[in-house]
């Protein structure tokens, strides 16, 4: 899903590092109050910014004929908020752009801006309004994480629809030309990804469900809930 | 346990999906970036020169998927680790709490 190097040209690299780069520094400090507060959360963490490394590594086949990769930053999202997961994924893309030359430093902004934010914010959103709503927890987390996954891609389409307006229908056009090659192809996917996250959750919670109450994600009584239904 | 075969569905499902593609098409299972390439080339009538390129790429398709594969592994590595050490932690401080009692 990522911009390739070079692909995005002057103003929009350097716009969507503008909004990209408060977001990255709100996210570190806030990683650095938690590390100082609650510094037993860090092994979760670290499995957080594992998870998008192991997913974004996994270039899948589509329905489509053509290969993609799921992004893994829903977990992220709902454990720690979309700020930290920014961080996480701007960790992973700058990874690939360095080594595999996939994603790029000029599009780095962008990318961090679709994958890190964007998709993140809409996990977060959407787990926060269905356990409001009170639909059953896996089924939130696999909602939450899969449209996180279509979101990233509907907004990389739109970052280069942006700089790249079809000459006959301007923006709308090539938003549609390049949702085209993203969104069908990626469909299967962020379904995979979804189910994969709510199964990684239900042994998140198994393991340490008490660090899921002291992260805000769920209350005492919906983890004995969940605890319960899963005895 | 139920979600475990739900998940294990649609794997199989999404399998049988890949079989069924990449038998039938001629597929090439190229990268979805590659092709909004072709998007952009299009839409500019192939004007467009990118403005950087990478200050290196692997140098073949085998490097590549090396460095692929060390990304998943040193995900992997780090989330086993983890869950297994929670694990039994958690199963030792049971174990502590049926000691007094024999």
């Amino acid at each position: 899903m990522h911009i390739m190097e070079g692909f995005l040209p002057g103003p929009w690299w350097q716009i969507w590092f503008a909004v990209s780069l408060p977001v990255i520094l709100y996210g570190i400090h806030k990683l650095n109050r938690m590390m100082e507060v609650k510094r037993d959360l860090l092994p979760l963490l670290a499995v957080a910014g594992a998870y998008i490394f192991v997913l974004s590594s996994l270039k899948l086949p589509s329905v489509t004929g053509s290969c993609s990769h799921p992004t893994g930053t829903g977990m992220a999202a709902i454990l720690f908020g979309p700020a930290i997961s920014a961080v996480l994924s701007m960790i992973v893309l700058l990874y690939q752009s360095l080594f595999l030359a996939h994603g790029g430093l000029t599009t780095l902004g962008a990318n961090v801006f679709s994958m890190g934010i964007a998709g993140p914010v809409i996990a977060f959103v959407i787990y926060r309004t269905g356990m409001k709503a009170g639909l059953n927890f896996y089924f939130t987390v696999f909602l939450a994480t899969a449209m996180a996954d279509m979101a990233t891609y509907l907004i990389t389409s739109l970052e280069l629809a942006l700089a790249f307006p079809a000459q006959a229908g301007g923006i709308l056009a090539s938003f549609q030309a390049f949702a085209a090659v993203f969104a069908i192809t990626q469909l299967p996917l962020a379904v995979i990804e979804g189910a994969i996250t709510a199964l990684i959750f239900k042994y998140v919670i198994q393991i340490r469900g008490d660090v899921l109450v002291k992260l805000n994600v769920i209350g005492e009584a919906g983890l004995r809930r969940i605890k319960e239904a899963a005895a | 346990m139920k979600i475990e075969i739900i998940v294990a569905v649609i794997v199989l499902v999404f399998t049988a999906q890949f079989i069924y593609v990449s038998s039938t098409t001629n597929a090439e299972f190229g990268g979805a970036d590659g092709q909004a390439e072709g998007v952009i080339e299009e839409l500019t009538g192939g004007t467009y020169e990118p403005i950087a390129s990478p200050f290196w790429e692997p140098p073949s398709g085998e490097i590549e998927s090396l460095l692929f594969a060390l990304q998943a592994a040193i995900g992997a590595l780090v989330i086993g680790y983890f869950f297994g050490y929670y694990r039994g932690r958690n199963k030792s401080n049971e174990q502590e709490f049926v000691k007094p009692g024999n």
